[in-house]
């Protein structure tokens, strides 16, 4: 194995390492809020620095790889791929904050009527089914894998698209405890931007290794 | 517009097959790099566009190799008047033991110009042209070899220049060279783009994807893939091409 070979195994290593931990994250949200776990919230937010540190780490080998190998074609594709890959976990990593933050934010649990309303078990199922594909994509260089997202992610706007009209009816009903819905009705918006990100990684992956860019594509299956 | 092409060339140096089947089209006003390993048959490439693998003994050329539409090795080409249109830079500065002036006026001369104002205007435009100028004005009656060797490597292009080719041939011309000298010979290739049509052999992958617009990557003989460059430094099509651009060669 060559130099550069060794290099670029061990940003891949890193990188899985930090999709993993993001995983775990949103995974962790998920058991918070329908838990009602105010303790597993916490831990999200001390772990999300650790989210943060990897990212600058991956960030700087990244930069190392370019300067000190100048690689070309699939090598390069593979560290470009990986710096996008890099931030949007880190995004990920900040919406699985956003969402244990709206868990500590109420003192009661959610009322299992609007968990239901809003589809949040279903969302984060499929957020998280989303992000294991993209991890099978990455570690295995799968691309059928990875094209799997997209399907999923067509599945949580459409439940996102619904949202808005669950919170009006909510309001038109004079329902208790506005601050939960409203809270769950931005929870709802931070699923729906982990599934665009985990969708963005998917991109990053096929670009990597079809070298097809498939960014800003209506039909990207 | 294509200034060179070849059709299905092929060259045998006595038993051993040196290129096989090579077909390239190559545009005006471009430079084009080709690239691959020792023993590949780039140089021998290069060097069918002015001729010099005539002076090979073995040497068996098959195929049409033409240079502004014309077969430069049909019966009655002038091979001098050829290497007028088509000038060669070496991987070693070779300048003559002159004088910096005359080893700009020397192929003037020889071309039978004798008119002392033209040669000397055609002497600095030559070295202007190089980028050597402003570093030789003064001394132009000293010696070539006081030069420093990326010195002389641009005084060789300013010689290869002054007769006024429409084709630049450069065999490795910076792999002897220091990064500056290297640099400045880079920019002086991206310069002379503009007007002269150049071919340049190199080893050095970063310096064929900064100097380039198209990239061929020969290997064993055989031309594998020619493409603008940056497709071949992004995504090229043969695996043996990423291959070789990537290290993972053999």
């Amino acid at each position: 194995m060559s130099h550069l070979d060794t290099e670029l195994k061990y940003l891949k290593d890193e990188l899985l390492a930090m999709h993993r931990l993001v995983l775990s994250q949103v995974n962790k949200c998920k058991n918070a809020l329908l838990g009602f776990d105010t303790d597993l919230a916490k831990e999200i937010l001390v772990t999300e620095k650790r989210v943060n540190g990897m990212e600058l780490k991956i960030d700087r080998d990244c930069e190392n790889i370019l300067a000190l190998f100048n690689p070309v074609a699939i090598d390069l594709r593979a560290v470009l791929a990986s710096l996008k890959i890099n931030s949007n976990l880190e995004r990920i990593g900040d919406n699985a904050e956003g969402i244990s933050r709206y868990v500590l934010d109420v003192n009661t649990p959610f009322p299992a009527p609007y968990i239901e309303k809003f589809a949040i078990g279903e969302m984060a199922d499929i957020a998280l089914s989303m992000l294991e594909d993209s991890i099978q994509a990455l570690e295995n260089e799968d691309t059928t894998a990875a094209r799997k997202v997209f399907l999923k992610d067509d599945l949580l706007d459409i439940i996102n698209r619904k949202a808005t009209s669950a919170t009006m009816e909510l309001i038109k009903s004079g329902a208790d405890s506005p601050l939960h819905y409203l809270n769950l009705l931005s929870i709802v918006r931070k699923f729906e931007r982990i599934g665009d990100q985990t969708k963005n990684i998917s991109e990053e992956i096929i670009f990597y290794i079809e070298a097809k860019v498939l960014r800003h594509e209506r039909n990207t299956d | 517009m294509n200034k060179i092409e070849t059709h299905n060339v092929n060259l045998h140096y006595g038993d051993f097959h040196a290129l096989k089947g090579i077909s390239m089209s190559i545009v005006e006003n471009s430079v084009t790099a080709l690239i691959g390993p020792s023993g590949c048959g780039k140089s021998t490439y290069l060097r069918l566009f002015n001729r010099m693998n005539d002076l090979i003994s073995s040497v068996k050329i098959e195929g049409d190799i033409l240079v502004e539409g014309k077969d430069i090795y049909e019966r009655g080409v002038d091979v001098d008047e050829l290497r007028k249109k088509v000038g060669m830079v070496f991987q070693k500065p070779n300048p003559f033991p002159k004088t910096i002036f005359e080893n700009i006026a020397y192929g003037l001369r020889v071309n039978g110009i004798k008119d002392k104002a033209f040669i000397e205007e055609r002497v600095e435009r030559s070295l202007q042209q190089s980028a050597l100028w402003g570093e030789v004005k003064d001394k132009l009656k000293k010696s070539a070899f006081e030069l420093s060797g990326g010195q002389q490597q641009r005084l060789c292009i300013a010689r290869a220049l002054a007769i006024e080719p429409t084709v630049l041939l450069m065999d490795e011309p910076a792999s002897a060279l220091d990064p500056i000298s290297t640099t400045k010979i880079e920019e002086l290739i991206y310069e002379l783009k503009n007007q002269y049509t150049i071919i340049i052999v190199t080893h050095n992958m970063q310096q064929a994807g900064r100097v380039s617009d198209r990239t061929a990557f020969f290997y064993m003989g055989e031309l594998i893939e020619i493409d603008e460059t940056k497709v071949i430094f992004t995504n090229p099509k043969n695996v043996r091409t990423q291959n070789y651009i990537t290290g993972r060669f053999g």
